[in-house]
């Protein structure tokens, strides 16, 4: 430390903030892969797609899968659940984006930017609610479509949120049909 | 190292000499152990105690278990049934430590609301205070990794709950999340790091323990009168005072033998009364346990993290004003970690120069009603979340707010306080009359 009435030390000063400014430095540098250390590792990291067959899958019942640790819905809707969904006027909804990851940004949360087929039998979506992530319940709820037991969030037939306090609707991860009875995940 | 006056270690035999100038660590205990201690102190100062013992049984217990336990995702509930069936005493050794976990709960919230109403809080005691909130966030987080350990359904969902929280916070919340994880899911990754500082953080709890004691020996107890021990001699100290040992730890002992019949009596007798059974179902990331809810002792703050969802007028209003910044969701986690905050700021919210909670007329009764809101969060945070349980736990999470907030700052100027005794030894004697005073008053009623 410099002395407080003298005031001539300047390279001294120079010194002891060189020094002290590559301490910080230093710790930094050695703190640092401490800490990143708990980032993803390599392995988890390594972007893993896998094809799921969807040949079982009747109309009105759901399949869920294991996809990078986490749950994914592949659900065959019925025409009544497609109906209602498509009912539904997007300006009325919590949350008025698609949250689909195949689509560019922007667009809205219609069930025809939800769903994975044309004619929307098919809805994929990852199974984690968006409040905290807990696993919703299928055919359940206020709306016909998944209900989250951990804090009350209602989504309808296509995965919207519609009352409760998650924010976001269902995502709908980058899926996409090998064949008929094949989708690819990732 | 005390204010109070009074006799320190001497050392008086050739040895003990030879020590003292080298380390004096027999000064150092025999100071700690003989620290005036005002002789008025009720059962209510028991429970700093009790919490030393079950640290020190969380310790031990935990340590013989991780001689047994496997942190891997497919061996770790496997491996905890191992120590249930197959390790020799080890059923008992779990359920003495799952329990444990429980009893650490009980005794800090009433030592936490003991400091509260005789306050304990106050000036000069601040610096006890806040490394008692510290510690007890640290138990909290403690406790919440023990729980991921078995790997149990629970396990798995509570973890993907409570970092969930984390991933709330605006733009960076889900890298927290990820970072915290060291996935994007809860996998491998949180197990074994959990399971690192779930045997790190106690020791941490050991360190702070003697900051806290280290803390509240400067500055003496405090007392259910909240009127300062005489520092005046040491002959006026030690009329209020009466040394640690042998009085307060023969008192203290006692108080845990007590409390300790009742625990062994949960241990031995229903040692799942507490947890869940959800939680001796193997993690299962494809499904959600139907009915989803923390161990008692996070229900309190876990209720104030329901109460705020969108549709309550001040979520829409800090909504608004926050550009959306602020949503329902990051609302709820900041009035969750915020009714923590307030309470670690009650030295600085309380405007009342009065101590005890005893001479405040008015403070006793928001006191009183301060403890049952607690009570009822406790209860509502294991509701469903509809029906009349959401006005609930909003009343009850605007309760504990509006104490801290606004009731601690207003009682100390509008409040007229009752006359304080002027000594400890006035309201000791007041209590217990002195001996001459008693036989006097005996013999004249004969």
């Amino acid at each position: 430390m410099s002395h407080a009435d003298d005031h001539q030390g300047t390279r001294r000063d120079f010194i002891y903030y060189a020094t002290a400014g590559a301490g910080v430095v230093a710790t930094g540098a050695a703190v640092w892969p401490l800490v990143n250390q708990m980032n993803p590792s390599a392995d988890v990291l390594a972007l893993a797609s896998i094809r799921v067959d969807i040949s079982a899958v009747a109309p009105g019942t759901q399949l869920t899968v294991l996809w990078q640790g986490k749950p994914v819905f592949i659900r065959s809707r019925t025409e009544e659940e497609i109906a209602a969904a498509r009912a539904v006027d997007v300006s009325d909804l919590p949350d008025q984006g698609a949250e689909n990851e195949n689509l560019l940004g922007e667009e809205d949360a219609s069930d025809e930017n939800r769903a994975l087929s044309e004619d929307g039998t098919w809805l994929v979506q990852m199974g984690i609610c968006t409040h905290l992530g807990c696993v919703p319940l299928g055919e359940q709820g206020d709306f016909g479509g998944w209900f989250c037991p951990c804090h009350g969030s209602h989504y309808d037939t296509a995965g919207r949120i519609r009352k409760g306090p998650a924010p976001r609707n269902l995502l709908v991860p980058v899926a996409s049909f090998i064949d008929e009875t094949t989708i690819q995940l990732g | 190292m005390s204010g109070i006056p009074h006799d320190h270690y001497e050392p008086k035999t050739g040895i003990e000499k030879w020590l003292h100038t080298r380390l004096p660590i027999v000064g150092l205990v025999y100071d700690t152990l003989m620290l005036p201690t005002p002789k008025n102190l009720n059962w209510m100062w028991i429970w700093g105690i009790v919490l030393a013992f079950t640290l020190v049984l969380q310790i031990a217990t935990g340590i013989v278990l991780v001689m047994h336990y496997t942190p891997h995702v497919d061996l770790a509930f496997k491996s905890v049934e191992h120590i249930m069936r197959d390790v020799n005493g080890g059923h008992m050794i779990r359920y003495f430590h799952a329990n444990g976990a429980s009893l650490f709960f009980v005794a800090v919230y009433l030592h936490m609301f003991r400091g509260l109403y005789y306050g304990s809080y106050k000036a000069p005691r601040e610096v006890t205070w806040i490394i008692g909130m510290l510690m007890y966030l640290m138990m909290m987080g403690t406790a919440f990794m023990g729980y991921v350990l078995p790997w149990g359904q629970m396990s798995f969902h509570g973890t993907a709950v409570i970092t969930g929280l984390f991933g709330a916070i605006p733009f960076i919340g889900e890298s927290i999340q990820t970072w915290l994880l060291g996935a994007s899911a809860v996998g491998q990754p949180a197990l074994n790091r959990f399971f690192s500082l779930h045997y790190l953080l106690p020791f941490v709890l050991l360190g702070l323990t003697i900051v806290h004691v280290w803390a509240f020996h400067t500055t003496g107890n405090n007392n259910p009168t909240g009127v300062e021990v005489r520092r005046t001699s040491k002959e006026d100290a030690a009329k209020d005072t009466l040394p640690f040992w042998p009085y307060f730890v023969i008192k203290d002992l006692f108080a845990l033998a007590v409390v300790l019949a009742v625990f062994m009596a949960i241990v031995g007798f229903m040692p799942n009364y507490l947890g869940h059974p959800d939680n001796y179902v193997p993690a299962n990331p494809l499904a959600t346990p139907s009915h989803i809810v923390p161990e008692w002792y996070f229900l309190p703050f876990y209720a104030i993290l329901r109460a705020f969802t969108a549709d309550v007028w001040i979520v829409q209003l800090v909504n608004f004003v926050s550009f959306g910044i602020i949503d329902a969701k990051f609302f709820g986690v900041l009035a969750m970690f915020g009714a923590i905050a307030v309470m670690a700021l009650a030295p600085w919210l309380d405007t009342s120069s009065v101590r005890s909670g005893r001479y405040r007329p008015m403070f006793k009764w928001w006191f009183a009603l301060l403890a049952f809101d607690f009570m009822v969060l406790m209860w509502v945070g294991a509701m469903p979340t509809d029906g009349i349980y959401p006005y609930i736990s909003l009343i009850a999470a605007t309760y504990w707010f509006g104490y801290f907030l606004v009731l601690l700052p207003l009682l100390g100027v509008i409040e007229k306080p009752l006359p304080q005794p002027a000594t400890i030894e006035d309201d000791f004697n007041a209590h217990y009359a002195p001996k001459a005073e008693a036989d006097a008053s005996a013999k004249s009623a004969e």
